[in-house]
């Protein structure tokens, strides 16, 4: 049984009282069960045991319709017939639909981790900044072209892949263009909606043939081109690569 | 002898306790920590105070109160897009700094070199913005095929994809503005190699190439113009489209998964 809170005991008792005339008092204690209820001298109450009556006693139904008056009023105005029985503590109107997640609390599940791995790169960062020298060559001389000029070691790999077809031709801005619109289409092209990686076969290995096709394409502009832009092994011709200036010129 | 000494030891330990006390008992103290900071006297480990730690605070509340379990685990973020938001940070306070010393002007190459070799940190200061630079382009990258591997970019994260490439091809033409900006026949001639492929567009290739480089080659007027791209203009518009990601990802049901 859910515990009725007090105030609204004594509000039901005040409504009781005032309706049978006697005092708040006496009406709590009857309806804690203290006292004799009260009941109205003018009206007998016949019509309340009645009912009871039949449903201990299952009697045919002919017999139950005899019994009771055939005017007989349920709830004549004059008496009280309502009272609290119980208090429905209040529930949400909506029901949430969506299932149950298993969450964690981000401080400090979460916020730990990565407060960790941020520490972790910086002290990997200073450590590499102070072994390794950033390069820097003589000042900028528009006349003296060097041999080979490499673009930025991430765009080493478009540089090869660009080397392969004459620019005035196959072009070099539309295929870059139809690249990057490819990539940004990526989640409009791929309609399957698993995520599971036995039901996305096909989509992996595309991606994994990317990932080595651009690496197999910057490893060789990095390490296997030299003077020229001719093939060269880095064991025997050395390394053209800028970047890592400190750590290629190992000789 | 041994004993007087770990009274000494306890003593200065009472002391700096009581400090501690006082001080978070002050009213200052009490104005500058909000509510739920562990920082807070009488922070205690409870459910409602964790939640508190994120709520409350401007920056920890990039992130929700909770999140799925699954995507705490190391194992499938990898951080890699929190350590792209991280090196990023990092860029910007080294950048700064740099940005002292640095005239992108004919004294650009002079300033480098005495950065390197009269200023205090500045060796240090100029290797871990170079290196973080090449390390955010590596991350990004990484951080594009974890997603990739996950299917992170089906419904409803599709645009969240978009913003991410955007987010590469901004992080791509920060690092290649910065290149310039040494002034040394490194920068000079792999900007020339990179602008060169420009000037290959159809029709407006000499145009592009022209609005790139202030000129018909890369000249001081380029420096300027890659400096001001590199400083102000890539950085601003990068900061947009993160704000944008981050709050896609919240939009979108936080992390994805699990697989
Ligand atoms: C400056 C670059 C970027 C930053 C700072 C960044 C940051 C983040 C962060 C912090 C997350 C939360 C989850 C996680 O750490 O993996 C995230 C998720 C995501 N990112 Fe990025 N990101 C960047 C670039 C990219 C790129 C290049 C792509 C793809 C082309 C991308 C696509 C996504 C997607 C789809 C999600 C949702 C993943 C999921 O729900 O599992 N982002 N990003």
């Amino acid at each position: 049984m859910v515990d009725i809170p007090e105030h609204l005991l004594i509000k039901t008792a005040e409504a009781r009282a005032k309706a049978l005339g006697i005092s708040v008092e006496q009406a709590l204690a009857e309806m804690k069960g203290e006292a004799e209820p009260t009941t109205i001298s003018k009206e007998p109450e016949v019509i309340d045991v009645k009912p009871i009556e039949v449903k201990e006693a299952p009697a045919p139904a002919a017999a139950v319709k005899a019994d009771i008056p055939a005017e007989v009023d349920f709830a004549p105005e004059t008496r009280v017939t309502q009272r609290l029985l119980t208090v429905v503590k209040a529930k949400p109107i909506q029901k949430p639909t969506s299932e149950p997640v298993d969450k964690v609390n981000t401080w400090p599940h979460l916020m730990l981790p990565e407060f960790i791995s941020l520490m972790a790169m910086t002290a990997f960062l200073i450590f590499i900044s102070a072994i390794l020298q950033a390069p820097l060559l003589e000042e900028a001389n528009p006349n003296i072209t060097p041999n080979p000029a490499k673009a930025p070691w991430y765009f080493l790999g478009l540089q090869e892949l660009l080397s392969y077809w004459d620019p005035q031709i196959a072009g070099v801005m539309i295929p870059l263009i139809i690249g990057v619109a490819a990539f940004m289409a990526i989640p409009y092209i791929d309609r399957n909606k698993d995520n599971k990686p036995s039901k996305r076969k096909y989509a992996i290995m595309l991606w994994t043939f990317f990932l080595a096709g651009a690496g197999t394409l910057s490893l060789i502009g990095i390490l296997f081109r030299g003077p020229g832009w001719n093939w060269t092994y880095p064991w025997i011709d050395g390394v053209w690569f800028d970047d890592l200036l400190d750590w290629v010129h190992f000789e | 002898m041994k004993n007087e000494k770990i009274k000494f030891r306890d003593r200065v330990k009472d002391i700096s306790a009581g400090l501690g006390d006082s001080l978070k008992e002050s009213s200052l103290w009490g104005s500058i920590f909000r509510p739920g900071s562990p920082f807070r006297k009488g922070y205690s480990d409870s459910p409602r105070n964790r939640s508190y730690v994120v709520m409350n605070n401007v920056l920890y509340h990039l992130h929700p109160v909770k999140v799925k379990r699954h995507a705490v685990r190391l194992s499938y973020t990898l951080c890699l897009g929190g350590l792209s938001f991280f090196t990023f940070i990092v860029l910007t306070i080294t950048g700064i700094w740099l940005m002292f010393y640095f005239r992108p002007t004919e004294m650009a190459y002079v300033d480098i070199q005495s950065l390197q070799t009269s200023i205090a940190f500045g060796s240090l200061v100029r290797n871990m913005h170079r290196w973080a630079a090449h390390i955010m382009v590596i991350v990004v990258f990484l951080h594009m095929s974890r997603v990739f591997y996950h299917g992170a970019y089906k419904a409803p994260r599709e645009f969240n994809w978009v913003i991410g490439v955007i987010l590469l091809l901004l992080t791509l033409l920060l690092s290649f503005t910065g290149y310039l900006l040494p002034w040394d026949q490194l920068a000079i001639w792999a900007v020339t190699v990179g602008g060169n492929m420009a000037s290959y567009t159809p029709v407006i290739g000499a145009q592009v190439k022209f609005a790139l480089f202030a000129g018909l080659e890369a000249t001081e007027a380029t420096l300027l113009r890659f400096y001001v791209l590199h400083v102000l203009f890539l950085p601003f518009i990068i900061v947009i489209f993160m704000a944008i990601h981050f709050w896609r990802v919240r939009k979108d049901g936080g992390i994805s998964g699990p697989l």
